[in-house]
């Protein structure tokens, strides 16, 4: 999130796409309910009538992955319109900026598209250069090449009886969708966006939150309090897990893993640093090697030093795709040997689980960690499989739940807040930290013995006290990171050991450890800030700065410089969360993201401090599917694309496994019910939940019903190209036929969250869904695809 | 287990024994909380279900817990709680929870149990030799040699369950050992 759970309070309109917080995140409701019993107009879009769409002023329905005609619209009526924050959009995004003539989009591809390899050459989506080399510019936003003016024409195909089209919805609710969004272009009103996995888990869904993001730019609205573009995340530390970087791609802090030809540390550095020829741009990223070298030095200690590139070597070199989907996909070839589950249980929530399960027949050895045997720990015994054909090992550890061992996690609002241990774990279970410190020392003790390259491991800095588990405490100061030598910095005097203030100090030159730079000021030498639980809310605004901690250095709400206007006042004095005191000629209010003088003065730096050129990208060239969102259908789905001839992303190949026959006439997607959560071992193993929601259903229109002969209760039969699984139906008028393109389109709704194993089992709905995704992210395609249903059950 | 009266109304049970403290149950949780829950050690903690992040309060008494409820303090919830953080009491208190480390052997059709010793020793054996087979110091990729120093014989999938620092521990072990596959429910 840009902003944080309380702030949803200060906004005029919510706008809930692919989200359902009524339902998913019960306790942020709250603040919709807050916001609207001060005049906020909530707007719901979604395929479903959600118990969002219940409290709604407007429901629009939206066929499954078709968000992006749906924005597309929403942009095209902004600019048709005038119905822009202009000054905003002049100053603070790339609105103004050209874009090279080279560029080009004609019938569903942009220019540089190379079929063969699903990708794009982007250069001819570059700026256009002055002589000094920065982006040439029109600030009229008259100019043909002017993103502006690119945009307008390419949002000028998405009609509102175009988009109704292809999206379903109903033409008033569209319009009123549009003119209660629009109403927030003023200066002083703001919208707010929450969206969550019915956003992102498409082909395109980078592209989807991005549509999101330049309605909300031209709107003015990120940065001020009450506006912002939030994900409302589904784990309670997955965005924890995702700064410290439990992924492919990236090191903590959202380093990039270095590729194979970053041969050393200045080649990572030289590839890896964005740079900027304008002296404006803050270009934050410009710090990376000062970030890397301080985590290298977490992770290696004494033993990184300048002479040996601070251990650079020993960090593995990527040359591929190995996202999840890829991961899955070389398990099925027989690729790994052995695996470790962490807390996680693939074989209900990853794409087309019949294909992983095999995949993890061919493994010679699995870890599995968790507080309950999962579907995962015991795929050797799934149904309709005979253990003896598996040769796996199979270790199964109980670990500690959360009230059983110490720490942070960092909610969707990215405040970072410490839970304290309660009790002992059952039994013989310990914390996962206990777990990784046993490898580690055992790993260390056999490499000090022999072994293929030991170095990374031997010399690996593990000093976490001599307890019985890590102390978690050193733990979250290395985090944080600390001075090696005694040193000076902008004037300040450091001592060796005195742990570093924030990620400012940090340093290129070994002087430094951090092993998450933006995680750097949660452990100063005041203490554990994660621990705090101060009251205080200074400015009525619901900062709470002093409650738990926020990365990055406690700053409430990202980019709220662009919440002010040129002289740095409030766009909106009643909410602001940022304004310049000319008097004393500071900053009041939240942490400014960064601490320079207004943008109407020398010496200032533009708002979007990230980006290397400081402006919000309404236009992005570094995408792998284009520069401005397009529409195109699901990989699976029942019509033509209606907006050009390209039938899918262009950018993502087409994978086995998909089926547009007509076979699947029905258009499946998977949700969460409040009563439970995710691949379910956290709720299905409880009584009182289980008593709730004890069983796997599936939802259909009273349509469909009819036309299937089916009513309430009855056993059914949901198939798809990749398997069947059986589920009784729930027979509702929260679920209608759509009519797109003139004909009548069925939707298949199901919880995702059942499996065979545990005290409440049921068919897993990840038996339907594909291995195929997003062009950006490779987030599956979990939310739109083909599937039948039949009545009675599989063996019926 | 199936779903079970008696373990619904034992979980339940705790609870209404706490606000039994005060002697005067009607008035105990409205009136006077502080009786309710007089005697007992409490530690606050984050819901670990949602990213919401909401408060609770963890009541304990002689090493188990009695009581689990949203915190009144907390700037977020202020108390209130959904029904996966009500039902938190439940995970801490469960008989379907592990508490034994569990082996299964090739071609076995039942778990075996086993020591914390004997799992740890196997376990890093087995990493090591995976590592070892697998590991790929050098690649050839259009006509250069590279170094990637990479462990391709396995893959860690984590951990959004984890704390922040777990993770990182996590972490700095999965790059320690060479593995670049490595992934986790953001993916998803
Ligand atoms: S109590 Fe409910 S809303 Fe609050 S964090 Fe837990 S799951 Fe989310």
């Amino acid at each position: 999130m840009t902003n944080h759970w309380i702030d949803i309070q200060h906004a005029d309109v919510i706008v809930c796409i692919g989200s359902n917080p009524a339902e998913n995140h019960p306790v942020s409701f709250k603040y919709v309910e807050k916001a609207m019993d001060n005049g906020a107009k909530l707007i719901s879009v979604d395929p479903r009538y959600t118990r969002t769409s219940s409290k709604a002023d407007i429901y629009a329905q939206l066929r499954p992955g078709t968000d992006i005609a749906f924005m597309g619209g929403l942009i095209n009526y902004l600019l048709t319109n005038d119905l822009i924050q202009k000054e905003y959009v002049v100053h603070y995004t790339n609105a103004a900026f050209l874009v090279s003539e080279d560029f080009d989009f004609n019938d569903g591809l942009f220019s540089g598209y190379d079929p063969e390899n699903f990708s794009y050459n982007k250069e001819s989506w570059a700026y256009q250069l002055n002589d000094n080399g920065m982006p040439k510019r029109d600030d009229t936003l008259e100019h043909p090449r002017s993103v502006y003016q690119l945009m307008k024409k390419h949002y000028a195909r998405y009609t509102p009886e175009k988009v109704c089209e292809i999206t379903g919805t109903e033409i008033q609710s569209y319009m009123e969708v549009a003119r209660t969004i629009a109403s927030t272009h003023k200066a002083d009103k703001v919208a707010t966006v929450m969206y969550a996995m019915g956003t992102t888990q498409h082909t395109y869904g980078t592209q989807n939150v991005r549509s999101y993001a330049m309605l909300q730019l031209l709107l003015g609205n990120i940065g001020m309090a009450g506006g912002g573009i939030n994900a409302l995340r589904g784990e309670s530390n997955v965005q924890g897990s995702t700064d410290y970087a439990i992924l492919y791609h990236i090191l903590p802090g959202y380093l990039k893993v270095p590729t194979y030809d970053n041969v050393n540390l200045a080649a990572y550095n030289e590839k890896w640093t964005p740079k900027t020829n304008d002296p404006q741009s803050a270009n934050w990223w410009s710090n990376t090697p000062k970030y890397m070298t301080s985590l290298l030095k977490a992770y290696w200690g004494e033993a990184a030093t300048e002479q040996n590139d601070f251990c650079y070597d020993y960090l593995p070199k990527r040359s591929g795709n190995y996202s999840y989907i890829r991961l899955m996909e070389r398990l099925q070839n027989g690729g790994f040997e052995g695996m470790v589950f962490m807390g996680t249980n693939p074989i209900v929530g990853g794409p087309d689980v019949n294909a992983i399960a095999s995949g993890m027949d061919k493994l010679k050895w699995l870890v599995a960690v968790d507080l309950w045997e999962t579907e995962s720990s015991v795929f050797w015994k799934r149904p309709g499989v005979d253990p003896k054909s598996i040769d796996t090992e199979v270790f199964l550890l109980p670990a500690a739940s959360s009230v059983e061992k110490e720490g942070s996690i960092s909610n969707s609002g990215r405040w970072t807040q410490w839970r304290y241990k309660a009790v002992n774990p059952p039994g013989h279970a310990e914390s996962d930290a206990f777990i990784v410190h046993q490898w580690v020392t055992h790993l260390k003790k056999l490499y000090q013995e022999d072994g293929v390259f030991p170095e990374p491991i031997v010399d690996l800095a593990w000093n976490y006290g001599d307890g019985h588990e890590p102390d978690i405490d050193l733990v979250a100061r290395e985090c944080n990171g600390r001075f090696t030598r005694d040193v000076v910095i902008k004037g300040k005097a450091f001592k060796k050991g005195e742990q570093v203030p924030s990620f400012a100090y940090l340093q290129a030159d070994g002087s430094t450890t951090s092993g998450n730079w933006l995680y750097c000021n949660s452990y100063t030498e005041e203490g554990n800030m994660m621990q705090r639980r101060g009251k205080e809310d200074p400015t009525g605004m619901g900062f709470y700065p002093n409650w738990a901690w926020c990365w990055p250095v406690n700053r409430r709400v990202l980019y709220n410089r662009a919440s002010v206007d040129l002289q740095g006042r409030p766009w909106n004095p009643k909410k602001p969360i940022i304004s310049w005191n000319s008097m004393t000629r500071k900053w009041e209010g939240d942490v400014p993201d960064g601490g320079w003088v207004p943008m109407n003065e020398d010496e200032t730096k533009s708002p979007f401090i990230m980006i290397p050129e400081g402006y919000g990208r309404l236009f992005a060239a570094g995408l792998a599917d284009g520069p401005l969102p397009e529409h195109y259908e699901p990989m699976e789905s029942p019509v033509a694309n209606a907006m050009t001839s390209q039938q899918c992303n262009p950018a993502v190949a087409i994978p086995g496994k998909i089926n547009n026959s007509g076979k699947y006439p029905y258009v499946g997607t998977t949700y969460r019910v409040s009563e439970h959560w995710q691949a379910g071992a956290m709720t299905r193993n409880l009584p009182w939940l289980v008593e709730l929601v004890p069983d796997m259903f599936v939802e259909i229109s009273e349509e469909l019903a009819e036309s299937k002969s089916l009513k309430n209760g009855d056993m059914v039969t949901i198939s798809s190209e990749r398997g069947q699984i059986e589920a009784r139906v729930l027979v509702t008028e929260r679920i209608k036929p759509l009519r797109v393109q003139g004909k009548l389109v069925e939707q298949v709704g199901m919880p995702w969250h059942f499996g065979f194993n545990g005290l409440a089992t049921g068919g897993t709905a990840n038996t339907l869904t594909a291995a195929v995704g997003c062009a950006n992210t490779t987030i599956p395609e979990f939310k739109a695809f083909l599937c039948n249903i039949e009545k009675g059950g599989i063996n019926s | 287990m199936g779903i079970s009266r008696r373990n619904f109304i034992k979980g339940s049970c705790l609870t209404a024994g706490a606000v039994a403290l005060t002697g005067k149950q009607s008035e105990a949780g409205v009136d006077s909380p502080e009786m309710r829950t007089k005697g007992l050690q409490t530690s606050t903690t984050v819901c670990p279900y949602c990213a919401v992040g909401c408060g609770m309060i963890v009541h304990t008494k002689n090493g188990k817990i009695v009581n689990i409820e949203g915190d009144t303090e907390h700037p977020i919830n202020q108390g209130s709680l959904c029904s996966k953080g009500s039902a938190l009491f439940q995970v801490a208190n469960n008989e379907r929870r592990l508490d034994k480390v569990q082996y299964r052997a090739p071609g076995s059709d039942k778990w075996e149990e086993k020591s914390w010793d004997w799992a740890m020793q196997r376990m890093a054996k087995l990493m090591k030799e995976t590592r070892d087979r697998n590991f790929v110091t050098e690649e050839e990729i259009n006509g250069t040699t590279y170094t990637v120093n990479r462990n391709d014989g396995m893959a860690m999938l984590g951990a959004a369950a984890l704390d922040n620092e777990e993770c990182y521990l996590l972490g700095k072990f999965a790059r320690a050992m060479g593995v670049g596959y490595l992934e986790h429910q953001a993916r998803i």
